[in-house]
């Protein structure tokens, strides 16, 4: 498997990032170095291992359903980028 | 009749109500002011950690349940990523392939039969904020209150084949989900939702044509017009030798149209991966017993009790049993009289004629169950009669009050004083020689003029049995 160019293009559009030809040549390399690397992997037997979601042995870790304090909206307001009426206001998006 | 068969599938959107957010401790009331029911967990914020509301992941058991699902013995959260500013983390966690419950069923009746609907899967996931659009489109406002109320997404196999049967298959899994006491399920506040997928093919083929998604059908009427205005739509462009499309369509319900969303279908590549932020679920035997036994009787069996007990038709005991209230309410009634017909009537007639006019529900009027029943019961021990009995009903619902009260306060009893209405007989009897004379020469209809003169002196409340029989005594005598 490798990178081409334009699944770096389709990753980075996914992303939102605004990359330079030079960039998405350096990043195609480098994903594909990184892939390269965890095909090592691929040689170890997996058959009859189940699928690991998880890398700790918990299950069923729940809270009780409370309410507790929400933070003051002007706390939760102090990290936007613009905001009016107690809201954050971001450029317009289509519905 | 069209030439061509719908095929549709739902897309059902369940808010639970659970008194906190699904991975953290904000409130999850409605209605709050923006931003105020956030905190670092469901805002995003770098390195805090989702813990799990063990009373969501029960709620949508029990969901799972009621519609007929096989429940996991294991699952696991996954993140579903994309950029929009409703989401402040730019991932939704959801359930992948491992959802809460798979391979369920609903039955639901229209025109008279039953259909069943299957349903995919049902599995657990946090909801997104509000965006609210202002200054002509320069910009959006975002309050994130809703971001982790927990939902349930329930889809359904494409089993559908009407708009009409779309919105049978709606109204059953509102009443499932009211009466497992899971969510409010109220349309207008969102806490139900509903996309649809919608394709049409010629009959006979097997193959299903390309499916419109369709969303932001906002009410029951809305989900049915939507379906029903793409359903032509997609036939004239096949009419027309064209070919459907396969996008995003939003329903404008004031224009009655369907609109393309353009742009929708890039976004759908959601990078689906486990959250390592959240430990795996595991449901064992004796907790889904419990669960299971936290249903109470549902639609269907308590539509077959109104039949079977009372003798109700199908068809009045499913309207009955749409809606746990009133049921609820129905059921209350007969605790104060055993004429479970007469109830389901006034219900049927009065009471929801009234509700439908004023575009009201059950718990914004003031009458009650109690109240019905002793209401039935005045008529049938004779002291009102079923036409006094609309007065009463209708200043139960306006005022609450029990009909004995009102009958005393308005002075309603019914008079079934022979005496007393021997004497108005007479003096109407004088008084209309005409009439009299018209029904001795054999004009039968004089009699209801005759008989409205006698109700009008007594305002409506001579017993009208008694009525005739007098009037007839001294008109024949």
């Amino acid at each position: 498997m490798s990178i081409t160019i334009k699944d770096v293009e389709h990753v980075a559009n996914l992303a939102r990032l605004d990359l330079s030809e030079a960039e998405k040549e350096q990043f195609a390399g480098q994903l594909n170095a990184i892939l390269k690397y965890a095909e090592k992997l691929n040689q170890l037997d997996t058959d009859g291992i189940e699928p690991t979601s998880h890398v700790l042995p918990l299950a069923n870790v729940m809270r009780d359903d409370e309410v507790r304090d929400s933070w003051p909206v002007e706390k939760v307001l102090r990290n936007a980028p613009e905001e009016e009426d107690g809201q954050f206001r971001v450029p317009a998006v289509l519905e | 009749m069209s030439k061509y068969e719908t095929v549709i599938g739902l897309e059902v959107h369940v808010e639970l109500h659970t008194k906190s957010k699904i991975f953290c401790g904000c409130s999850t009331s409605f209605g709050a002011p923006p931003n105020t029911h956030t905190c670092p967990v469901c805002l995003g914020h770098p390195g805090v950690l989702p813990v799990l509301n063990r009373q969501a992941v029960e709620y949508a058991m029990k969901a799972a349940m009621a519609i007929n699902c096989e429940i996991a013995e294991w699952c696991k959260f996954d993140r579903k990523n994309y950029f929009y500013p409703d989401s402040p983390k730019a991932y939704q966690i959801s359930q992948y392939d491992q959802p809460i419950g798979q391979n369920g069923w609903i039955d639901i009746e229209v025109n008279g039969k039953t259909k069943r609907i299957g349903i995919t899967r049902l599995h657990l996931e946090e909801d997104a904020g509000k965006l609210t659009h202002i200054d002509g489109g320069l910009g959006s406002l975002v309050d994130l209150n809703r971001v982790g109320t927990p939902l349930v997404e329930i889809v359904s196999e494409p089993d559908i084949r009407s708009p009409e049967e779309a919105k049978a298959y709606l109204e059953k899994l509102r009443a499932i989900m009211q009466y497992c006491d899971v969510s409010d399920v109220k349309m207008e506040e969102g806490s139900l939702r509903c996309d649809a997928n919608i394709s049409i093919r010629p009959y006979g083929q097997e193959k299903f044509g390309t499916r419109a998604e369709l969303k932001n059908m906002n009410s029951f009427r809305g989900v049915q017009r939507g379906l029903e205005y793409e359903e032509l739509r997609q036939a004239d462009i096949l009419d027309g030798g064209g070919e459907v499309v396969q996008e995003t369509r939003r329903w404008d319900e004031n224009q009655g149209k369907t609109f393309s969303m353009r742009g929708k279908e890039e976004a759908h590549d959601y990078r689906y991966f486990p959250d390592p932020d959240l430990v795996r679920l595991h449901i064992d035997d004796e907790w889904k017993t419990r669960v299971r036994a936290s249903i109470p009787e549902l639609p269907d069996a308590r539509q077959a009790r109104y039949i079977e007990k009372y003798g109700l038709s199908s068809y009045d005991a499913g309207v009955l049993t749409a809606s746990m209230k009133l049921a609820d309410f129905f059921e209350e009634s007969l605790e104060h009289t055993s004429d479970a017909k007469a109830s389901a009537n006034w219900i049927m007639g009065d009471l929801l004629g009234y509700l439908n006019a004023n575009n009201l529900e059950l718990d914004a009027v003031q009458i009650t169950g109690q109240g019905l029943g002793e209401m039935i019961q005045l008529i049938e021990k004779g002291t009102i009669s079923t036409k006094i009995a609309k007065t009463v009903f209708k200043g139960m619902l306006e005022t609450g009050k029990s009909p004995q009260k009102i009958v005393e306060e308005q002075g309603l009893v019914q008079i079934s004083d022979e005496g007393a209405i021997l004497a108005i007989v007479d003096s109407v009897i004088a008084a209309n020689p005409q009439s009299v004379e018209d029904f001795r020469g054999g004009k039968d209809k004089a009699i209801g003029f005759l008989v409205g003169q006698i109700m009008k002196e007594t305002k409506g409340k001579a017993n009208p049995g008694l009525v005739n029989k007098l009037l007839m005594d001294r008109l024949k005598g």
